[in-house]
């Protein structure tokens, strides 16, 4: 591979994320939230009554609900201290010459447009809370997929929205799904017809630019029967003094005989929470797979399901974390099977350096009518020293008796063999481990499309730079 | 070029003692051959050269062109000329043979990245020389490698390599005979003033195709006895049973 089709510059790697650019929002609500917020940033957006109303309820539910009462310590989360909403620009752009400079200039140094230009069919770039970018190619426009950002998606086909929003995660499913459905803004509204097939990626990257603001995409794709979609998503964030939220929710509908895939790299940086709620349904035949990367974020709590509602469906999980210094990756995957002969596969690995924490929780349910499931789960760890740690937190809940499981969990150090082998050849011991561990999420890094495959062996890289040499 | 010179070496593994004393001198563009005896000592010697942390020096030196190379790390060693043919290659999942030929390449070169085309048609060019199919380049690093195929991957690292000292530790062990020629050419090609070479083996029947300038006799963690290729052919008639009870007796 060549230089160019590398989208990060080399002189970009002492600072990794970026620096903040100063962009003015046109219009912000301040600190903190209040019914009051809500309604700003509902008459703002000029929505329709219904979204307001649903806003309000969740707002209100939200108030009631306790704090999350697993996993990591989310004591220091202030919500009272963030903005909830904020816009960047007033209009969205339709090409990249309308796009601001200072804007222009991030997304040109982590590279959207050059990866759009070579390798991607649609790109839609979030800057604060909506879109200021966005394009698809004429090819899949004319085949009427649907690309948007879900606010314009709101304006634009709004009985499609109003179908779909929230109906497969409610408000009432936690504290940081209500508090995304009272104060949404942006994310992705991606709609695939019955039998179209989007065959190239379909990419949309994401960054949060000011410093305490909370960003609550929501996300709803939906592929009709027998369609298929390749859906790429990949954010960044400045570093901060002060801490931000990221609580997003992601809605995916696969009908029968379609097919999803979902790939996420998460790069926050380390003071960000990143609390997400992302889940799919899988019809009859269907496939779904989450592809998913962690490798920034103070906190992640992030779980993918998939509800596997009909017969033959097949839901799959790929993920990798990697946790550093003061970080903590709690993430994991559910696979809910509600139907006979589904199938599904969870495959976590993960690299904890510097004091690192990855955990791995999940869910494998089989309700009485999952005849003949069938569940494969691995989790493969390294821990690079002793000061950092992993857990596997494994439910099974098994309603049918004839159905089967697979579970394997592995925690090792890198080789001192393999090593050995590699330096024989000349390459140092960071070299080697470095090699090593590419080799370890290979796996993963290998369902990538190319440039980010690149860029994610580049980010751990960097990542690790302390521990392995 | 590389002289390879060891004197008195003794080396013990987690307080046992193997090796007792190895004197060996290897000189510019030499191939010299070593056998012996299952458990003799043979890849001891050999992983002591190399560095392998599991073994420890007890006494004597390792001088390569005159300079010790004992307490050099094992990649220093490896930058200095020193190639190790292991008698079992590990696997290393994930890590395309072709990228870590060009990583270990990269190591070596000074600063001076090789080129990626450059190194793509070398690297085809002497897989095709060694009948390895264009396939593992792409696959994972020794990953479910049969044992033949494994030796002759790293036959193929020392071509790309190209080292001073080569030690090859049974190099010809599980391999039949149309890969035992393959194998035999890809180190009579390297063959030259510039290239020195210790071929460790238990049988005398890679010495058909790859004639050494000398042979040595390991026994008991000694070099009991040393000599031209006709050494060899007799130790195939006699077996090292006559060694075996010299050394007892000394
Ligand atoms: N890593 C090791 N740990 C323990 N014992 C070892 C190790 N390597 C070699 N040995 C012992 O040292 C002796 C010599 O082994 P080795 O050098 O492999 O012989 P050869 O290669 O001549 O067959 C044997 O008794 C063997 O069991
Ligand atoms: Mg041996």
């Amino acid at each position: 591979m060549t230089k160019e089709q590398i989208p990060l510059k080399e002189n970009d790697v002492n600072n990794e994320r970026g620096s903040m650019d100063k962009v003015e929002p046109v219009f912000s609500t301040g600190v903190g939230i209040s019914e009051a917020t809500i309604k700003e940033i509902s008459k703002a957006k000029n929505e329709p009554e219904w979204m307001l109303d649903l806003r309000l309820k969740a707002y209100r539910k939200y108030l009631t609900m306790p704090m999350l009462d697993f996993g990591p310590d989310l004591s220091a989360l202030n919500l009272d201290k963030i903005k909830y909403f904020q816009r960047a620009t007033d209009h969205i752009a339709r090409k990249w010459s309308d796009v601001p400079d200072t804007i222009k200039q991030t997304f040109e140094r982590i590279g959207v447009p050059k990866a759009e230009r070579q390798y991607l069919a649609g790109s839609s770039a979030q800057y604060e809370s909506e879109a200021v970018y966005s394009n698809l190619k004429h090819d899949l426009e004319s085949r009427g997929i649907i690309f948007m950002d879900t606010d314009s998606a709101l304006r634009l086909h709004p009985d499609l929205v109003k179908e779909y929003f929230g109906k497969l995660i409610s408000y009432s499913d936690n504290k940081f799904a209500a508090l995304n459905t009272a104060v949404w803004s942006g994310g992705t509204f991606l709609y695939v017809p019955k039998g179209v097939h989007a065959d190239v990626p379909i990419q949309s990257y994401f960054r949060i630019n000011a410093g305490r603001t909370g960003q609550f995409e929501r996300t709803l794709i939906i592929v009709d029967e027998g369609g298929s979609v390749n859906y790429v998503e990949g954010c960044t964030a400045p570093n901060y003094s002060e801490d931000s939220l990221h609580a997003a929710v992601v809605e995916v509908f696969v009908k029968k005989d379609a097919y999803c895939r979902y790939t996420t790299i998460q790069n926050w940086s380390t003071n960000v929470y990143s609390l997400e709620t992302k889940r799919a349904s899988a019809g009859e035949n269907a496939t779904m797979e989450w592809v998913d990367g962690n490798l920034g974020a103070k906190i992640t709590m992030k779980y993918p399901s998939v509800y596997l509602v009909g017969r033959g469906a097949t839901g799959t999980m790929l993920s990798i974390a990697a946790a550093g210094a003061g970080m903590h990756q709690d993430t994991g995957a559910k696979m809910i099977h509600m139907a006979p002969d589904t199938h599904s596969q969870i495959v976590s690995k993960s690299i904890c350096h510097d004091g690192g924490r990855a955990d791995y929780r999940g869910l494998i349910k089989y309700t009485k009518d999952a005849h003949h499931a069938h569940s494969h789960v691995e989790c493969d760890t390294i821990l690079m020293d002793k000061k950092s740690g992993s857990d596997t937190f494994p439910v099974n809940d098994i309603e049918t008796s004839d159905g089967t499981i697979e579970h394997e969990a592995r925690v090792s150090k890198v080789s001192e063999e393999q090593l050995y082998y590699l330096e024989s050849r000349g390459l140092s011991e960071s070299a080697a481990t470095q090699l090593i561990i590419m080799g370890f999420l290979e796996p993963f890094t290998k369902q990538l499309p190319m440039e980010y495959a690149v860029e994610l062996n580049r980010l751990i890289k960097f990542q690790m730079q302390g521990s392995i040499g | 070029m590389a002289d390879l010179e060891i004197k008195n070496l003794k080396v013990a593994v987690e307080d046992k003692t193997i090796l007792n004393g190895v004197n060996l001198h290897i000189k510019d563009g030499e191939v010299h051959a070593l056998m012996g005896p299952n458990g003799t000592g043979k890849s001891t010697l050999s992983e002591t050269i190399m560095g392998n942390p599991r073994y420890t020096i007890t006494d004597g030196q390792i001088l390569l062109n005159g300079k010790d190379i004992t307490k050099m790390s094992v990649d220093q060693r490896a930058r200095a000329g020193v190639f190790l043919a292991m008698q079992y290659p590990r696997e290393v999942a994930g890590v395309s043979n072709a990228n870590f030929i060009h990583s270990a390449m990269n190591a070596r070169s000074n600063g001076k990245p090789v080129p990626v085309l450059k190194f793509l048609q070398d690297l085809q060019h002497n897989m095709k020389f060694l009948d390895i199919p264009d396939e593992y380049a792409d696959r994972g690093l020794n990953e479910d490698f049969s044992g033949g195929e494994k030796k002759r991957n790293e036959i193929l690292q020392m071509m790309m390599l190209k080292p001073s000292m080569a030690i090859l530790d049974e190099i010809d062990s599980g391999l039949d005979i149309d890969a035992l020629k393959v194998v035999a050419k890809g180190i009579n090609a390297m063959r030259s003033d510039k290239f020195s070479c210790l071929m460790v083996t238990h049988y005398q029947r890679l010495l058909n195709y790859v004639v050494p300038d000398f042979v040595h006799v390991m026994v008991d963690g000694k070099i009991v006895k040393d000599g031209g290729p006709e050494l060899a052919k007799e130790l195939e008639k006699t077996g090292y049973e006559g060694f075996e009870k010299e050394a007892e007796k000394g």
